[in-house]
């Protein structure tokens, strides 16, 4: 038995393990802990299909970054409890069973009928990653599709600002606005004394 | 390369049924989350196996480009969830109905 095909057989399985016991699971804190490792075995998987750069960049940005926020979040708002007992939408979860094998079965015929099950890939794929999967990956990226990538930036940045505006606590701050309308008011009739009133002034109020 | 190309398809298929089982089930918002991500994920795996299997590198540049996508998309959507939980006090998107006619 070649190699890649006991690892794709070591790992397949427990992809799929992982995923079940994400979506079982009643602590939310497990069910990233699961996704994580599910995560990882995508990553070998990507290994396989000989795409090192994506092995790499799956782990550090999913493995890594996206789980670390999930499991960041999750301690934040302390909803690591699962939910609440009790189904509001009657027999919800024997559906999503029913319609999840019937996605499996719909996908399977598609692709025996698409691939074929006893597909190989091709050889030779060496020869579309001259000077390595990484460097190819980069000459394809910067020459093809520049302008994409350029964009990308720019949704990064957007996607930042977003979420420290939607997460942003409003607090009751004055402006300089609201500090230039109220300049000349009589600060007396708030209750306040102006700054740099005489003393005589100051023990009256 | 020895392993059929179609066992990664299927093995895709299967974790996207589990991620759209998962987003199903779940009331939570944060579990509909991870289940979206697990969806995201396997359609990453179909796009690295097209790339293998017709010896382009068009779909490892989808997948990539998907991947940052998505980063920005957890962001973005957590920091609607961490909103929300502080107007509800819950993350169950049962609760969340404020726009409810």
């Amino acid at each position: 038995m070649p190699l890649d095909n006991v690892v794709f057989w070591v790992f397949a399985p427990l992809s799929i393990a992982t995923a079940i016991g994400m979506m079982v699971v009643r602590n939310a804190v497990h069910a990233a802990l699961f996704l994580v490792v599910n995560f990882f075995t995508i990553a070998v998987m990507y290994l396989l299909l000989d795409a090192p750069f994506l092995f790499a960049v799956q782990i550090v940005v999913y493995a890594g970054a996206i789980m670390v926020l999930f499991l960041f979040v999750i301690m934040l708002l302390g909803v690591d409890r699962g939910d609440p007992p009790g189904e509001r939408l009657f027999g919800q979860r024997a559906t999503a069973v029913i319609l999840a094998v019937a996605i499996v079965a719909e996908l399977a015929t598609a692709i025996r009928a698409g691939v074929g099950f006893a597909t190989r890939a091709p050889e030779g794929f060496e020869e579309a990653n001259p000077g390595g999967n990484p460097a190819a990956l980069a000459d394809v990226l910067f020459r093809d599709y520049f302008f994409p990538f350029e964009v990308t930036s720019i949704l990064l940045i957007v996607a930042a600002v977003a979420a420290m505006v939607l997460a942003l606590r409003r607090s009751k701050s004055i402006t300089q606005r609201e500090i230039e309308e109220h300049a000349g008011d009589d600060l007396e009739s708030y209750g306040m004394t102006p700054p740099g009133a005489p003393e005589s002034m100051r023990e009256r109020t | 390369m020895r392993t059929p190309i179609a066992y990664f398809l299927l093995l895709s298929a299967i974790l996207f049924a589990l991620g759209s089982a998962s987003v199903l089930m779940r009331r939570n918002a944060l579990r509909i989350f991870m289940g979206v991500e697990l969806q995201l994920n396997s359609v990453n795996l179909t796009l690295v196996a097209f790339s293998r299997m017709h010896l382009e590198l068009d779909g490892q540049i989808l997948a990539f480009f998907s991947m940052v996508v998505a980063a920005a998309e957890v962001v973005v959507g957590l920091a609607i969830i961490v909103a929300v939980f502080r107007r509800t006090g819950t993350t169950d998107v049962d609760r969340a109905d404020v726009l409810r006619g």
